[in-house]
């Protein structure tokens, strides 16, 4: 033996494993991660057929047989209906585990557990911001409802089991590739990480509200220019609920408090807090067309929710057959049931009410220990919870919230949102909808099992947040629409503003009645249809609140009301529809008012371009780039002046109000130039805010980047926006305030389309695959098609199909 | 011969230690290897050496060949080694091959009489 050389390599080895063994910084331990037999190699499956299986699960009470078809879709066949739940939680774990972990974790602040604290505390914050919103105390009420309710325990049980069952079998490796990369394993699932994940899906979409912005904006603008920017009606809109729609006297009255003008109008206050909202393009489209206007003569029905686009995509497309029903569509990984989708019977469709049921109040404490505080004169105990974050590679961190009769304190001196340190001393308490307790999941259970209006309008009731609008169709004929939600009855601009919190007169007074919810069932018209608008017009005895889209709701109605013996072929071509109807209503307007004269070459090439454009945001299309440059320059030549004034956060108007403004009145009170001595008219104006954006549009087609979708560079990003996990540079037409509402990273996340003829005829897409792994082929396999605005026929498959050619593999799940 | 009977069987050991054992299982198959076949002590490191080199190499090859590149692709962006797949084929050989061959030397220094 040579003790000294063996002394010296041994402990070479030893030292060069152990720096292998473990993470540097964001880099893995790089012995096991590129070890072909346990690391990311394991990861990179086979790429021809997905394997057959026998498994044999205890938690089973018969037999389920699953056929995974050539999209690697699988066709759940279970002789109990619990059976086929806890083999959709299986699937779901087996397909996507690492994103229903990861967005569960998202939902209840602990992504810092994984991340750390990030740069300048920000992934921290955001846990913390997630904490005091109060998801966790809003999936836990949730949980309550759900564990009460039979069947929603059931099937909340039968999907926690079967994601538990695939968990609990998984080798380290086998491990998708995402816990590899960030080191950590998976922890087992919960009934209350599905009501996290049902409440994330709340914060996406309850939440369209501006209090903090508007707040800022009503303390310098007076009462009149406010109303003009931030108007709660629109001069052209096309609402959900036709015009001219009678509508019943309100069952719930209520009365503005008395010291409101004092108190909350005027009383000029300021918020410094920024924060992260929901992107505000979360929306979606939806509509029915009835027999009558169908070649068929049978309803088709059609969806489209705009979401953030995030590879493994938020969906999972899936059959559930079982004695009971036989429910297709697009599922959650997190959740049971299908949530778009139909069955033998009827099929339904969602897009976001985008109604503001989340409020403020100024809460004045006693004094800095946040026990008491001021409540209809009297000092009222707040209820503290202490939260825990386990950060990674840092100490533990403690946060305590306080808790009013309106809900957490989000802000105090404590948290101050995601901006620098606030001094002023204000303490803002939240009270959100999703915080009430509710049972969504038993919506969903009932409409997968609904056969007609009455078991559509019965499931209705238990959905009370987010406020959606139900779109319904049945094989015999009915076409349906609901804006359901169990939403606040408001006094007009009540929670606009961030409301006093001294006592009881500025809170919710009431909820509307359910049956004054604004509906359309078979309507004359021979269709219903949503696409985020505002419901009804001003006659609807409520104030509606939040903030809506205008012009994909009007083009929609528009196509829909001149088309007759329609066809699915036409609702393929209506849904990726990529006219410009904003550019129709506002490009003629800024070409009017352009002054050419004084243009010099390069401006004149730019305005040929944007003259000679078809108005449609075609991929190869150059003048909605021009159009769009030209549009935003304008509206911050117009408005940067007189909001310079106004403290941050705020928001600019939407652009429906400047167009709507300028279209009203050529001497809009916001066209001249308050900075300036001179009156700017119109024309100057537009013709500034065209020469301000040619050298930027000059600079991209010398790039090369003009055409529609290289200045858009739509792409779908992985949820670590890790470019090479993601899409990046995706063609794409479409945008903001079209149908096709395909933007950077956000837009239509399952396009379906649903012909309710005996046998079901049904098409649907997703920007994405149906497996989360990276090292799959049926990862974003996808993309292209769904880029190209193509679609998948969707097989519903039978029972006696199970040689038919399009089956793959077979799961046989036995207990 | 023997250097070649040391590289196969290191190999042999270390897939199969790989089957039930942590990644670090192929130093343990390399330093037994060493010890039980007598070599010159750098000779014993480049058998081992080799033999990972190989194993861990054309496993990834294969796999990557089943898998038509897809993932391998994805990860050597990620790493980043400039999309290259080979690279980081030749790089996952490589880590293994060096940990299997330090071990292997320190199997041979072990085994090595003295001089």
């Amino acid at each position: 033996m040579r003790l000294v050389p063996f002394a010296i390599s041994s402990f070479l080895t030893i030292a060069l494993v152990w720096a292998l063994n473990k993470p540097w910084g964001s880099v893995p331990a790089m012995g096991a991660f590129l070890s072909p037999q346990q690391g990311f190699w394991q990861n990179a499956e086979p790429a021809g057929k997905p394997a057959s299986l026998d498994l044999n699960l205890p938690g089973l009470k018969g037999a389920v047989d699953v056929y995974l078809d050539d999209r690697l879709v699988p066709h759940v066949f279970a002789e109990i209906e619990e059976d086929a739940i806890y083999v959709q939680g299986y699937l779901h774990a087996k397909y996507r585990l690492w994103q229903m972990e990861f967005q569960t974790h998202a939902a209840g602040g602990r992504l810092s557990e994984l991340l750390g604290p990030g740069p300048e505390g920000q992934i921290l914050n955001y846990d913390r911001q997630m904490r005091r919103l109060g998801m966790v105390f809003g999936a836990k009420r949730a949980l309550e409802e759900a564990e009460k309710d039979p069947d929603t325990r059931k099937i909340g049980n039968a999907y926690t089991a079967g994601v538990n069952a695939y968990i609990s079998q998984l080798k380290a490796s086998q491990l998708p590739l995402e816990y590899k990369l960030l080191g950590y394993t998976p922890e087992p699932w919960t009934n209350l990480k599905t009501c996290l994940f049902l409440k994330y899906m709340s914060l996406d979409l309850a939440g369209p509200e501006n209090d903090f912005e508007l707040t800022n904006a009503r303390a310098v603008l007076p009462k009149d220019l406010f109303d003009k920017v931030y108007p709660i009606t629109q001069d052209s809109l096309d609402p959900v609920i036709p015009k001219g729609t009678v509508y019943d006297t309100p069952g719930v009255k209520t009365r503005i408090p008395a010291l409101a003008d004092s108190l909350y109008f005027d009383a000029k206050q300021t918020v410094q807090i920024e924060r992260t909202k929901p992107d505000r393009d979360n929306g979606s489209n939806n509509w029915a067309v009835s027999g009558a206007k169908t070649q068929s003569g049978r309803p088709i029905l059609c969806n489209d929710p705009h979401l953030s686009l995030n590879m493994p995509s938020l969906w999972f497309e899936m059959q559930l057959h079982t004695p009971d029903y036989n429910a297709y569509g697009a599922t959650f990984p997190g959740a049971p049931c299908v949530i778009i989708g139909f069955n033998d019977s009827v099929s339904f469709g969602f897009t976001n009410a985008m109604r503001d049921v989340r409020d403020y109040y100024s809460i004045t404490f006693k004094d800095d220990t946040r026990s008491e505080y001021l409540y209809n004169g009297e000092w009222k105990p707040t209820v503290f919870t202490i939260d825990t974050f386990q950060v990674k590679g840092a100490a533990v961190y403690y946060d305590t919230v306080a808790y009013t009769v309106f809900g957490p304190v989000m802000y105090d001196a404590r948290f101050t949102g995601l901006g620098a340190q606030r001094t002023d001393g204000k303490n803002y308490a939240v009270r959100w909808k999703a915080h009430d307790p509710s049972n969504e999941l038993k919506f969903f259970y009932r409409m997968d099992r609904a056969r007609n209006y009455d078991d559509y309008y019965e499931a209705l009731q238990y959905l009370t947040c987010p406020g959606q609008n139900c779109l319904f169709a049945t094989k015999s004929g009915t076409i349906a629409l609901w804006q359901q939600a169990t939403f606040p009855a408001k006094w007009k601009r009540q929670g606009d503003f961030v409301m006093p919190g001294t006592d009881s007169s500025f809170q919710w007074q009431g909820f509307i009645p359910r049956n004054e919810n604004p509906h359309s069932v078979n309507p004359e018209r021979g269709f219903v249809s949503s696409a985020n608008q505002l419901p009804t017009d001003t006659t609807y005895p409520y104030y509606i609140g939040g903030h809506h889209d205008l012009y994909r709701g009007r083009v929609i109605n528009r196509y829909l009301s001149g088309m007759s013996a329609v066809t699915p072929d036409m609702m393929k071509q209506l849904q990726t529809e990529n006219y410009n109807i904003f550019a129709e209503t506002a490009l003629p307007l800024l070409l009017k008012n352009l002054e050419t004269a004084g243009l010099n070459a390069e401006e004149k090439k730019y305005l040929d371009i944007v003259t000679q454009w078809n108005k449609r945001n075609d991929p190869d299309e150059k003048g909605v780039a021009v159009f769009n440059s030209w549009f935003d320059s304008l509206e911050s030549v117009i408005w940067t002046d007189e909001f310079m004034a106004i403290p941050k956060p705020w928001d600019w108007p939407e652009q429906y109000t400047l167009i709507e403004g300028l279209l009203r009145d050529s001497v809009f009170a916001f066209t001249d130039n308050v900075k300036t001595t001179a009156v700017e008219t119109l024309p100057q104006q537009v013709t500034a805010a065209f020469k301000a954006a040619v050298p930027e549009l000059a600079a991209l087609d010398k790039e090369g980047k003009l055409s529609w979708s290289k200045f858009k560079d739509a792409g779908i990003q992985h949820l670590l926006r890790q470019a090479p996990l993601s899409r990046y540079h995706v063609a794409t037409g479409g945008g903001v305030h079209i149908i096709n509402a395909t933007k950077k990273f956000h837009g239509p996340s399952w396009r379906m389309i649903v012909h309710m003829t005996d046998e079901t005829e049904a098409y649907g897409i997703y920007p994405g695959g149906q497996s989360g792994n990276p090292g799959s082929p049926y990862y974003d396999n996808f993309v292209n098609d769904w880029a190209a605005g193509n679609y998948y026929p969707l097989w519903v498959m039978k029972k006696s199909q199970a040689n038919d050619k399009r089956v793959l593999a077979v799961l046989r799940f036995r207990k | 011969m023997k250097f070649f009977a040391s590289l196969l069987l290191t190999a042999l050991l270390a897939f199969t230690a790989g089957l039930f054992l942590s990644w670090w299982s192929v130093a343990l198959a390399s330093f037994l290897v060493a010890l039980a076949i007598p070599q010159k002590p750098w000779n014993s490191f480049l058998a081992a050496f080799a033999g990972i080199f190989l194993l861990w190499g054309g496993l990834a090859w294969w796999i990557d060949q089943e898998n038509q590149q897809i993932l391998s692709h994805r990860i050597a962006e990620l790493l980043p080694l400039n999309g290259s797949t080979t690279i980081l084929i030749l790089v996952t050989a490589f880590v293994g091959a060096l940990v299997g061959g330090m071990a292997g030397l320190s199997g041979g220094f072990l085994r090595a009489r003295k001089s």
